[in-house]
């Protein structure tokens, strides 16, 4: 079935489909809608789920924590202050191996007080843990909500669905909606080993001595590393039911790029105009769209930008006293590799301000007259 | 009494272990009562076997042994909550003797 439908409804559709049994949220805008939607499911019983009302976004968490524990597949929704307010808990659910989705809808941190989209909240939590997937479209949350409790159940280990604030959350696309018994299909139910029950009682996050957590921490990484592998395989099991495929990284146009963007987020959709406009005028531009940052991509990143002319990495966020944060990654990944092409690192649209083709235009000219970064960041749009 | 004790688990390799470490024993071979200053004392004269104490307990380290309270003085800190709500008043505070 295709529907007209918000960024946020297409979290909300995705959590439905996946038949999430517990859904604890605390509404914060822009995510609003996302639990607005799934408690109306709940109480007219077109969700088989228990929604639990809290007084914060900790506890929304924290239940989150227990229900999914308990054997329960858990969907809660976010965004900045929320996630903020959530960071102790999403050690917890990501240490104590919880597999809980989360939708955070990226909005940028306050002060100034500010619904409008940027990335520092979510990135924020970049080391906590938790598999973080970046979407560009209402079909792509959907989709992306049920393969992350497909990959997150099967390492255990929790994910976030990323979307940007406004520019995707309250944008209206059609989406097309697949059918429970497809979805049925390809997601069982979440069936952990190890689960919270009175038959079978267990202590869960004890205390852990110096002659354990190490491995625990290991445990997790090595789980972690399975990652790229599963959410490249889950991708094409989802193609062949659903004709859609999502993969660690998205490409346009990037095997023959001169200038290569590496983008994230709805501004990864506008990037494939903006590489459009640039081929009408004889730039080989391509794009690389990140979908997922953790796990970090790192083979499709080397192979992909190894082989562009040059890189600019255009980031809606910021490290203070560092550079835009995929911009580090991407240099990161990059070291020791044979392939290094220059590479640019761009911070805009910063608080919610618009990423237009106009603005890649802006990054293209600069980098294409440039044989190397002479300024470790770029600022697209800032007034100065 | 229960039998509360459990051996310390160390697992020799990671490989051994469950992703989330669940009941490694820590709860019961760590003797937290080593941290108690006061000790509740039970005065069973007073006592109306009521087991308010047993219900508020926080460890938990009140066991009902054939009605009677009794206190698990491997695991009690002192933390004196069940001298505060006995309605009896029979369980006083003790100096630790260490």
């Amino acid at each position: 079935m295709r529907k007209v439908i918000m960024g946020n409804h297409a979290l909300s559709y995705g959590a439905k489909l996946a038949r999430a049994r517990v859904i604890s949220a605390y509404p914060i805008t822009p995510q609003t809608q996302v639990v607005e939607l799934l408690s109306e499911m709940c109480a007219d019983k077109t969700l088989d789920a228990k929604f639990i009302k809290v007084e914060s976004e900790h506890s929304a968490m924290a239940s989150c924590i227990g229900a999914s524990a308990a054997g329960a597949r858990t969907f809660t929704a976010t965004s900045a202050q929320g996630l903020a307010l959530m960071h102790e808990m999403l050690h917890w659910a990501s240490g104590g191996r919880h597999p809980v989705v989360l939708g955070n809808i990226n909005r940028a941190m306050a002060p100034g007080w500010s619904i409008w989209a940027d990335q520092n909240d979510s990135l924020s939590e970049r080391d906590t843990g938790w598999m973080q997937f970046y979407c560009s479209s209402n079909q792509e949350v959907l989709d992306s909500v049920i393969q992350a409790f497909k990959v997150g159940e099967a390492l255990m280990i929790p994910a976030m669905v990323i979307l940007d604030a406004f520019a995707l959350s309250h944008t209206y696309e059609v989406v097309e909606i697949p059918e429970q018994d497809k979805v049925d299909a390809f997601l069982p139910p979440f069936d952990p080993e190890i689960r919270l029950a009175p038959s079978d009682p267990h202590a869960f996050g004890g205390l852990t001595g110096p002659e354990h957590y190490f491995e625990l921490r290991y445990k997790l990484q090595k789980d972690m590393e399975k990652a790229p592998a599963l959410i490249e395989e889950t991708g094409r099991e989802y193609e062949k039911l659903f004709g859609r495929h999502l993969g660690l990284v998205d490409e346009y146009m990037c095997d023959d790029a001169e200038l290569l963007f590496v983008t994230s987020g709805t501004a990864g959709y506008t990037a494939n105009v903006a590489v459009d406009l640039l081929r009408d005028e004889g730039v080989k531009a391509g794009n690389l769209r990140m979908r997922v940052l953790r796990p970090f991509p790192f083979e499709a990143v080397r192979r992909i930008v190894g082989k562009a002319g040059k890189v600019a990495v255009v980031d809606r966020n910021i490290s203070y006293g560092h550079h835009g944060i995929f911009y580090q990654e991407v240099k990161s990944a990059l070291y020791g590799q044979a392939n290094r092409p220059p590479l640019f690192g761009y911070i805009t649209g910063l608080g919610g301000r618009d990423i237009t083709h106009e603005s890649f235009k802006e990054i293209a000219a600069h980098a294409l007259a440039k044989d190397g970064a002479d300024e470790e960041i770029v600022w697209i749009g800032v007034k100065r | 009494m229960k039998e509360k004790r459990a051996k310390k688990i160390v697992y020799r390799s990671e490989s051994e272990m469950p992703a989330m470490v669940i009941s490694v024993g820590s709860q019961t071979h760590n003797l937290t009562g080593a941290w108690r200053n006061i000790r509740p004392e039970i005065d069973r004269a007073k006592c109306l076997k009521c087991g308010i104490c047993w219900k508020f307990c926080p460890e938990p380290a009140i066991e009902i042994v054939d009605e009677w309270p009794v206190i698990d003085y491997d695991y009690c800190k002192g933390c004196g909550i069940c001298a505060e709500e006995c309605p009896a008043k029979c369980i006083v505070m003790a100096e630790e003797r260490k």
